[in-house]
């Protein structure tokens, strides 16, 4: 690491201020950045803790929570009313790394971690366009199991390591975010981009926007909800494939459903077209496996990763599958 | 402010980009805390922060001021073993030793989520307020640790005698 200074925001106004230096990084649990860091990926000047900041899980008047981007990731998976209102949520995040990581990690650094693709993390040996614009990627022909198969570009197929956030997105979480300019707030779903041709942007972020909650919406589907991850072992690995979603049935009729994707894409995959296959069918596995096929229509498989769209398809149809099986 | 090591008070590092892991290892000499993969892959470097278990090799150690951190020196008292100390010689829980500070310190941090009813992946009933550390729930929730040595059987053990 080259040398670089240290700061300690007191509260945002002063994280965003001290953010204004010349190649500052907001600093949270450090799980990845410091890593990162440590890899010559990251080259910051200044770091700004901002673990500091609001991290409290609060009842908001619409009867959603509000979650301060400082929460710890253990406090916000053991939390009683995200266990009880949002269980996908803290499925998904008990799936996520190790305890001692959660117990360290942010909410807000889990939205901004980057993809775990070697070639991205391997400076001295791979190339990688999203480290380097324009470099080239060495993942597209190379070691490519953990790779995307949805909205990938020419540029880049590396995907989003969180689980977490797979679980907001099918929540329709909404992202706190404060700058200079003042505030704003961005869906989930919205705040990753995307590589096309660009996958060094990886969020909507603007230079210097702070990150300062996380806001569920009341969701009474959620509390019939659950997260699955397939994984090359038990625990402590990275996704293959994951599926968070959560089902609302009205006698034999799908009323509403809620899906989203981990592990195939450079964002957490809202399954919008598979929702949309779900409502108003029987739930049985053939509704299922169309509502995945339906998603999966235009997944582009690389030569390692060829398996995921299977497993995908048949992941999602058995998570529906358990949960049409718990509501009844 | 310091950090509190051990119950002792040690200024902070000057350089910002020094771990937590280097500054016990290296300016607190306290070699207990073990450098495994300096990449948080592992769980070797495992250390209790204010009671909770973290990874110290992640955490820069400038972030850690006025904290209380607890290492494996920490755990014995006048002389005495920490009682999963003594559990782990009595059932071989180890082999080579490397992973084994941070294994205890990890086992130690885990019974305080279990005492606290923090779910884990395997946890089936979430509105469940008491936790059973079953042998699926000790095994998962011990994870985080890697023993190369495959001293699991021991480590589950000797972790059982003394929380499940």
């Amino acid at each position: 690491m080259i040398e670089l200074t240290y700061t300690r925001a007191a509260d945002a106004a002063d994280a965003i201020r001290r953010a204004g230096a010349e190649n500052a990084k907001y600093l949270g649990g450090g799980t990845n950045l410091v890593d990162l860091m440590r890899e010559t990926v990251e080259v910051p000047a200044a770091l700004v803790d901002v673990t500091g900041l609001p991290g409290e899980i609060e009842e908001t008047s619409d009867g959603g929570l509000m979650i301060g981007a400082a929460a710890r990731n253990t406090a916000v998976a053991a939390h009683p009313k995200v266990r009880s209102r949002y269980p996908m949520l803290t499925r998904a995040i008990v799936a996520g790394a190790s305890a001692q990581i959660r117990n360290m990690a942010t909410v807000g650094g889990n939205l901004l971690q980057r993809t775990r693709c070697t070639y991205f993390y391997d400076t001295d040996g791979s190339r990688c366009n999203k480290r380097t614009p324009g470099a080239g990627c060495d993942a597209i022909e190379g070691f490519n199991r953990y790779h995307a198969i949805l909205g990938a570009s020419p540029a880049c197929v590396a995907t989003h390591p969180s689980d977490m956030c797979v679980a907001l997105a099918a929540l329709d979480a909404v992202v706190h975010l404060r700058s200079a300019y003042g505030e704003r707030t961005v869906a989930l779903c919205d705040l990753h981009r995307l590589p096309g041709d660009r996958p060094d942007v990886e969020t909507v972020l603007e230079p210097g926007e702070l990150i300062t909650g996380v806001q569920l919406p009341l969701s009474p589907i959620a509390r019939h909800s659950t997260y699955r991850k397939v994984r090359d072992r038990s625990s402590y690995a990275f996704a293959l494939v994951s599926v968070a979603a959560a089902l609302e049935l009205d006698g034999d009729t799908i009323a509403d459903a809620r899906v989203a994707l981990g592990g195939v894409a450079a964002k957490p995959w809202r399954a919008w077209r598979a929702e949309e296959t779900l409502r108003g069918q029987p739930p049985t596995e053939e509704t299922f496996l169309q509502a995945a096929d339906a998603e999966l229509a235009e997944a582009r498989p690389l030569a390692g990763n060829t398996f995921k769209v299977d497993l995908a398809r048949r992941t999602l149809a058995a998570v529906l599958q358990e949960l049409t099986e718990g509501v009844r | 402010m310091p950090i509190i090591v051990n119950g002792r008070e040690a200024p902070v590092p000057a350089d910002v980009r020094v771990s937590l892991l280097d500054f016990l290892r290296e300016q607190l000499e306290l070699n207990g805390t073990k450098k495994g993969c300096n990449q948080g892959a592992c769980g070797a470097c495992t250390v209790l922060v204010d009671g909770q278990r973290i990874l110290s090799c992640l955490a820069l150690a400038v972030q850690y001021d006025g904290l209380e951190v607890t290492t494996i020196e920490g755990l014995a008292h006048d002389g005495a073993l920490h009682p999963l100390q003594q559990a782990f010689i009595d059932h071989d829980g180890f082999q080579c030793g490397y992973c084994t500070p941070g294994q205890i310190c990890s086992a130690v941090g885990m019974a305080g989520e279990v005492a606290r009813g923090v779910p884990s992946h395997v946890t089936g009933d979430l509105a469940a307020t008491e936790i059973a550390l079953t042998h699926d729930e000790l095994r998962e929730r011990m994870s985080g640790n890697l023993c190369r040595c495959g001293a699991h059987n021991g480590i589950v053990d000797a972790i059982s005698e003394i929380y499940s």
